[in-house]
């Protein structure tokens, strides 16, 4: 569960950069809940803040019953975060970077055993175990990246734009596997500016533009007759030019 | 979780540890140049120079005599110098010459030299031209000088005989120096004269590229993001790398010690057979287990230092390159005061104790030398820890910065 009231985030400066303002929406557990915005819209601010990564500035989150605030660590340890910007360690063999994020975790290493054989044998990643990421191909690096968000089998799954950059095979397997997480009953918040990933995919969605929430609810609802999702985001972002 | 709960820095510690190991950049700037490049170097060095000066001392020079047509004494003299030629005839342009190093140098007599240093009165001028840029110019210079310089004493001697004195005229007091230095601590800071300003540099640069790959090189790889998704607190994640980077430091120069005197022993020998009694010096240098251990014991916290101010400076920077131009007025306010702990002259005094770098450099020195001021070296220990911990703390504060760990 993740509950976001009037979070909001300033960054300093002059003038100071209001980067999301009053952002309220809750996603439930075995629900897919998008964030749709263009590039600046504040979406990543928004999800960085729910995982804990940035301090807001005003309004608090709940994540996965603890307070974002006041029990960051907490928080963090029941998310599972994905995004373009997370990149893995070319160093690294696929198996060792999963079992690294379970340390981190603070799992044991039978739990880590257990779990990271579990996870390769999922997501077929055995041939692939003992080499380094740097040797991977993009789709092997994302199921590597999947591992990584789920050793410690997180209530909460965050994604921000997961697929940017891929290939249509990668991306259907990306989606596919969100999909998995909902059905496990996992909290889901999708982070998208792609409209029919987010039409095909989520059970309800925010519209968030200039940091502000402008619109949530189910895709079917956001569209008037004649409209696709893409139509109705640019309707209630204000038209072409309403990019940030 | 306890913010220092030990469990996720070693696991951050271990893993830094083992990626690092396994860059090649990492292996060659902190342990294959330090321990076998900067030896090699050195002993490149001084071999070559070595070599060139000992041919120059050991080749003959041609020099040209001026004006020496009324002495012809002195041409025969110099000829049975050995290390010197005396061209003949004498060329016009023998300044030409001496500028061009065709010939190494010229003496230019007055016509009339044997008859005014018989007749004794106003000294005989005796002018010796050489090219003040030229090694073996110089050399035969000096050669000419000696000759020269005999020719006085004789002379000297032989007036001295005839108006019925002896030498000690000329000797009222008899002035010598007396070493009262055990060799052990001669040798010592012949050590003490070097060997801080190396291992200072070699701590610093051992540290320098895990630093900046851990926090800068982490961000231009997107892996930091990746990192802070995860549970384990900012200060967690700061003191594994600062660990990291202080083994690494550590590791650089202890190991560079250990390959420098490994290549010593090795190699003296060596030298002493090629150099013979000119490398003797370097041959019998002893350095006593107690200075290398009190080292070794400041090294720790310099390490500290070194590492958690370069630390601060790469989570800081938006890019390793960035990192490194930062970090160039860093090396610098480093090895300034690593130098100037060296500079003949300079005493240790509390003062001094408590500036850091500049005391450790001055500490190690002394103790190479084989000198134990225990309450600047308490005071330098105390300064070093103090500003390590200062430094430390300073990292953990800046990994705890978001504009920072986010600035794009």
């Amino acid at each position: 569960m993740i509950e976001a009231r009037a979070l909001s985030k300033t960054y300093p400066g002059k003038p100071p950069v209001q980067a999301v303002q009053d952002v309220t929406f809750t996603c439930r557990p075995g629900e897919i809940y998008g964030l749709l915005g263009a590039n600046g819209a504040g979406k990543t601010t928004t999800l960085r803040m729910l995982a804990t990564m940035l301090r807001p500035t005003g309004g608090s989150a709940m994540v996965g019953g603890h307070d974002s605030v006041a029990e960051p660590d907490q928080a963090r340890a029941c998310v599972g975060f994905l995004s373009t910007a997370t990149a893995l360690y070319s160093r690294l063999t696929a198996g060792e970077t999963v079992r690294y994020f379970g340390r981190l975790h603070g799992l044991s290493e039978k739990i880590i055993r257990e779990r990271s054989a579990r996870l390769f044998d999922r997501l077929e990643m055995r041939a692939f175990e003992d080499r380094r990421c740097d040797k991977l191909s993009t789709g092997q690096k994302q199921r590597v990246s999947i591992a990584r968000t789920l050793i410690h089998d997180p209530p909460v799954m965050i994604f921000d734009e997961p697929t940017t950059g891929l290939d249509v095979m990668t991306a259907r397997s990306i989606l596919a596997f969100v999909r998995e997480c909902r059905g496990a009953g996992k909290a889901v918040i999708y982070s998208t500016h792609i409209m029919h990933e987010a039409e095909k995919l989520c059970d309800r969605v925010g519209v968030i533009h200039g940091g502000r929430l402008l619109a949530e609810g189910k895709p079917e609802d956001l569209r008037r007759e004649g409209e696709d999702l893409e139509d109705a985001f640019v309707r209630i972002v204000g038209g072409e030019g309403g990019e940030s | 979780m306890s913010p220092y709960a030990l469990k996720p820095i070693l696991a951050v510690f271990h893993k830094e540890l083992r990626e690092l190991l396994r860059d090649r950049r990492a292996i060659i700037t902190t342990f294959v140049l330090p321990t076998m490049g900067l030896p090699l170097l050195l002993l490149i060095i001084g071999g070559v120079s070595a070599g060139i000066v000992g041919k120059a001392m050991s080749d003959t020079s041609e020099v040209a005599l001026v004006g020496a047509g009324a002495s012809p004494a002195v041409r025969a003299e110099l000829g049975k110098l050995g290390r010197v030629t005396v061209v003949a005839p004498t060329p016009a342009d023998w300044r030409e010459r001496v500028a061009a190093k065709s010939v190494r140098a010229a003496v230019e007599l007055p016509d009339d030299f044997d008859a005014r240093l018989a007749r004794g009165g106003e000294p005989v001028p005796v002018k010796i031209h050489y090219h003040e840029g030229d090694l073996r110019s110089k050399i035969a210079a000096s050669a000419l000088e000696g000759f020269f310089g005999e020719l006085k004493e004789r002379v000297v001697l032989a007036r001295l005989a005839a108006a019925g004195q002896t030498p000690a005229l000329l000797r009222p007091v008899d002035t010598r120096r007396v070493n009262v230095a055990p060799p052990e601590k001669v040798q010592g800071s012949r050590v003490g004269s070097i060997a801080p300003y190396l291992i200072i540099l070699l701590c610093l640069t051992g540290a320098m590229y895990p630093a900046f790959d851990l926090t800068a090189g982490e961000k231009e790889r997107g892996t930091m993001e990746t990192l802070l998704s995860s549970p384990v607190s900012r200060r967690q994640i700061a003191v594994g790398k600062f660990l990291t980077v202080t083994a690494f430091s550590l590791g650089t120069a202890l190991f560079s010690m250990a390959s420098m005197t490994a290549w010593w022993l090795l190699g003296r020998g060596a030298m002493a057979a090629i150099f013979g009694p000119k490398a003797s010096g370097l041959a019998d240098l002893t350095i006593s287990p107690a200075s290398v251990g009190a080292v070794v014991v400041l090294l720790v916290p310099l390490a500290v230092f070194f590492s958690a101010g370069l630390l601060a400076l790469g989570v800081f920077a938006r890019s390793s390159r960035e990192a490194q131009t930062y970090a160039a007025p860093l090396v610098f306010a480093a090895i300034i005061p690593a130098v100037i702990g060296l500079l003949p002259g300079m005493e240790l005094n509390w003062k001094i104790a408590l500036i850091p770098v500049l005391n450790v450099s001055m500490v190690s020195r002394e103790v190479f030398g084989g000198e134990w001021p225990w309450p600047e070296i308490a005071l330098t220990l105390g300064s070093i820890s103090f500003f390590a911990a200062l430094a430390l703390w300073g990292t953990t504060q800046m990994f705890r910065k978001e504009t920072v760990l986010f600035r794009a």
